[in-house]
């Protein structure tokens, strides 16, 4: 246990191996997981590093993977999973894996360029075959038009060529030699088309003959080109300048042009084989595809085991840049830090990775004395690891504090329980985290707050809202009536309210329910006066208690570090006024808890508090105990007191000190230094700083006004625990009230099928509202609590972590 | 034949867990309701006439207590009913599953 009560006691230590070496001694000290690389050359920029080249090669092999990966699930095929497997990669690994990386990403690509040509092709070969398939009317039209238009006679006016789409004013133009209609057939888009039509029109008034089709949409086209239309058309013009114009008008628009043979037999011809081609092209695309998969599927095998290899070497190299390599480039020199319980094991695996290499030469390690602050490790197992990530985020601890993982393993569900407590949602939240820690195997930080919730939704007797009546409950309605008391059968009549009067015998058995809060509390109309001050009293004593229990802990911290003049002049001012003022606030709970008072005559706890601190001791008032007056007298004057002890007295000690040590500093430095002892290097270290009074007086102010007003405000912000807990039952009983008891009302026949309706969409807002919003809510309160008024009585959280290489954690990041 | 399969894998797991919820919890109200459990008072729908009409209208609560525990119980079938659909579901989700692959 003395393990996770403080971080680990670290040591910095010199490793000395051989180059040849270096990749297997660093691999193995990689899977090994425990020690952390210090950066030997700090002020090397990354590209000035030895090994940068190196890095370099890594991050190209791991882009060509993700290339790689991202082929393979474009075309869906399954990654095998990995086998755990401890290959040590080696300087050879590196150019291996180098080139065959290489020369598979040269095939993919060149696959897939090949793949893009020649479906392109298909979709030319295709638009022709279309475009041929519909000239065939067009030139039949055409050649109507040419017969009806013969002979021509100079001096007719026009050589009118209209046509059903374009025409729509006749121009004159005089034709010489034989009608010769040439044209130009090709594909254009279809959203093109309109200005397309309208850019001809301009440009040749009519003179030409614009004939186009869509083309008819099939399923292999409409794969090749998504959902673009494209329409066939053909124009036929006269003359070649026109037909030159026509040309760059049709490039312009991004029409691709084909010819067209005029006779029947050419088009025939040029019809069949382009339908040859078209299958062969089929057939060259449909081999290419199989390659392809062909050669990602044997990729596939090994993507995993590569990924590995190069994220390894990576981080090898990375070590290796931290390293210093001395003149004769036969020796690497590291320095490391790892934790004194672990020297053996780290010399054992440095040891193991030399042999394996071969080398003749065993690494020396050695430890060295150090006066930088080392890294804070704190050994987990799965169990706390949440939690020491919850008190990290936070704040990681400065070295050798007392870590505060271990009590918040209970104190954290714990808190959270008191605002949840609902043991029947604590019941399906503990079975959600049951069903997740068999899937997951770490999540046990739910699993706990759910028992947790159980207990306290036990002890609010509250599940779903409704009370359990388990032993008996020590009210009784009986005694109140005739003759032992008061009621008549009338009074039921007349009366909306009654109130059972605790005095009359009988009433109240006085022996109180044995576990829990009483049932007949749950079917009370005045249940939330008594809950509330229940539990507003319960925060408040637990938030004393959470601030005690964490005010001590500082004087652990104290006493480890040597620091005995703190424990006088922090430690115990502190402790006296926490429990002078809140300790006895507590006290008079507890105590009017205990005793009887008739409620009429009954103090107020939060008066008597309030009249103590202003010294108000009117006769009116009641007090709970003789004496009251002399004893709360005398508590305030030694908190007040406290105050300027914790503000002056350490800081006129620390003024003497420095006066003193002014003198002979060298020598009380030296003295010091050949101590063995460690610890109290690393607080004399800091005192040996230059002091400025002033900032120790103003530092010492800060810290007393942030005690002694954190003392009430903190007290004040454990009332959310009452708060919570108040709102949690609330909604729960609104739910249970708005939604199922609707259901339980029906008396009908189909009152049944209606239950079970109403029942499910119970449960749907129970989860959704109730575990899931009131559960996050829980947890984010109870984590401010932790990190506000409990650690901030003991906990500085200056230090850094302690980020071992480690070639697990590596892996796993990847997954 | 046309596939009994109505819905995805997460959709009968829901429903799995729901109607093991459901039967667990009705079940457990049906019984407290027809042993006439104190705390669920007012649960049971009751008039101001069956207080003064009746000659015992003790029974007549009794009465109304056992209806609507019974209610609860046919809810309780309902939902094994449910559940034993949605289990089939997920089975046949997961052959669907090793099928394709």
């Amino acid at each position: 246990m003395s393990s996770s009560f403080r971080s680990e006691e670290m040591c910095l230590a010199q490793l000395l191996f051989q180059t040849e070496s270096a990749h297997n001694c660093i691999s193995e000290l990689g899977h090994l997981g425990l020690v952390q690389f210090k950066d030997l050359n700090p002020g090397v920029t990354a590209f000035q590093r030895r090994f940068v080249k190196e890095v370099k090669k890594c991050e190209k092999m791991e882009r060509i993977l993700r290339y790689l990966e991202k082929e393979m699930v474009k075309s869906s095929i399954v990654i095998a999973p990995t086998k755990e497997k401890e290959i040590v990669p080696c300087p050879r690994d590196v150019l291996e894996l180098e080139s065959t990386f290489e020369k598979l990403e040269q095939d993919l690509r060149e696959i897939n360029r090949n793949h893009v040509a020649l479906r392109q092709n298909l979709s030319e070969l295709m638009d022709i075959d279309s475009l041929l398939r519909m000239a065939e009317d067009f030139f039949e039209e055409a050649e109507s038009l040419m017969s009806c238009s013969e002979p021509p006679s100079e001096d007719s006016m026009c050589m009118t060529v209209s046509s059903r789409i374009t025409s729509r004013r006749n121009s004159s133009s005089s034709i010489i030699g034989p009608p010769y209609l040439g044209f130009i057939a090709g594909v254009i888009k279809q959203e093109r088309f309109p200005a397309f039509e309208k850019v001809l029109w301009r440009l040749f008034h009519g003179n030409f003959v614009l004939r186009h089709a869509e083309i008819q949409a099939t399923e292999e086209l409409q794969t090749d080109r998504g959902l673009a239309k494209k329409d066939v058309f053909i124009i036929f013009v006269q003359g070649d300048h026109v037909r030159e114009k026509v040309r760059k008008v049709c490039d312009g628009f991004h029409a691709s042009l084909y010819s067209c043979p005029k006779t029947l037999h050419e088009r025939k011809e040029m019809s069949n084989n382009i339908m040859t081609r078209m299958e062969d092209l089929r057939l060259i695309l449909r081999r290419t595809e199989e390659y392809r998969a062909g050669v990602l599927m044997k990729a596939a095998d090994h993507v995993h085991e590569w990924s590995s290899k190069v994220k390894k070497m990576k981080a090898i190299y990375y070590t290796l840049n931290l390293c210093n390599i001395d003149i004769t480039q036969k020796l690497i020199v590291a320095e490391i830090w790892c934790s004194v319980s672990d020297l053996t094991l780290v010399h054992n695996a440095l040891i193991k990775g030399s042999e394996q290499s071969g080398s003749s030469v065993t690494p020396v390690l050695n430890r060295i004395q150090t006066q930088q602050t080392p890294p804070t490790f704190n050994r987990t197992n799965s169990f706390t690891e949440g939690f020491q990530a919850i008190i990290d985020t936070y704040g990681v601890g400065t070295y050798q504090e007392i870590n505060p993982a271990p009590y918040t393993t209970v104190t954290f569900p714990f808190l959270f329980a008191v605002m949840f407590g609902d043991c029947g949602h604590g019941l399906v939240m503990t079975l959600f985290a049951v069903w997740i820690v068999t899937q997951a195997e770490r999540r046990y930080i739910i699993l706990l707050m759910g028992m947790f919730s159980v207990y306290t939704g036990l002890i609010y007797n509250d599940c779903f809202s409704k009370s359990f009546n388990v032993f008996g409950s020590s009210w009784r309605v009986q005694p109140t009536f005739h003759p032992h008391g008061p009621w008549h059968n009338d009074t039921l009549h007349d009366c909306e309210h009654l109130q059972l009067d605790p005095v009359i015998p009988g009433v109240y058995s006085g022996v109180p329910y044995v576990f829990g809060i009483d049932p007949v509390w749950n079917i009370a109309s005045n249940k939330l006066s008594f809950l509330n001050s229940f539990k507003m009293k319960m925060s408040v004593i637990l938030g004393v208690s959470h601030m005690l229990f964490g005010v001590t802990l500082s004087l652990f911290n104290y006493a480890y570090f040597r620091n005995f003049q703190d424990v006088l002049i922090e430690f115990i001012p502190r402790m006296i006024f926490l429990l002078s003022l809140f300790g006895y606030l507590v006290l008079l709970i507890l105590y009017k808890w205990c005793i009887t008072v008739p409620s009429d005559v009954a103090p107020s706890i939060l008066l008597l508090f309030i009249n103590m601190m202003l010294f108000d001791y009117q006769s009116q008032h009641h007090l709970l105990y003789e004496g009251q007056k002399a004893v709360q007298i005398c508590l305030v004057v030694t908190a007040v007191l406290m105050v300027p002890v914790m503000l002056m007295v350490k800081s006129f000690l620390v003024y003497r000190t420095y006066m003193k040590s002014r003198q002979p500093v060298f020598g009380n430095s030296l003295n010091d230094q050949h101590g063995a002892d460690t610890r109290s290097s690393f607080s004399q270290h800091q005192s040996n700083e230059t002091v400025s009074m002033s900032d120790i007086f103003v530092y010492q102010a800060i810290h007393t006004i942030e005690f002694c007003l954190g003392c009430i405000s903190n007290t004040a912000s454990y009332l959310r625990l009452w708060a919570l807990s108040l709102a949690h039952a609330e909604l729960s009983e609104v739910l249970w009230r708005m939604v199922l008891q609707v259901g339980l009302s029906f008396s009908s026949g189909m009152g049944s099928l209606m239950l079970a309706l109403i029942f499910a969409a119970f449960a749907v807002l129970t989860v959704t509202v109730l575990l899931v919003m009131e559960g996050l809510s829980a947890f984010l309160h109870a984590l401010r609590l932790h990190w506000v008024e409990f650690q901030n009585k003991f906990y500085e959280g200056s230090g850094y972590k302690f980020t071992p290489l480690s070639f697990d954690s590596l892996l796993k990041t990847q997954q | 034949m046309a596939s009994l399969l109505f819905c995805g894998p997460k959709l009968a797991a829901c429903g799995l867990v729901l109607s093991i919820w459901g039967v667990i919890m009705l079940a457990m109200l049906g019984i407290f309701f027809t042993t006439h459990s104190a705390v669920l008072i007012e649960d049971v729908p009751f008039t101001e006439e069956d207080m003064h009409n009746q000659q015992t209208p003790l029974q007549g609560i009794y009465d109304l207590y056992n209806k609507v525990g019974y209610n609860c119980f046919i809810a309780a079938a309902i939902y094994v009913a449910i559940g034993f659909l949605s289990f089939c579901q997920v089975r046949l989700n997961k052959r669907k599953e090793y099928l394709v692959h």
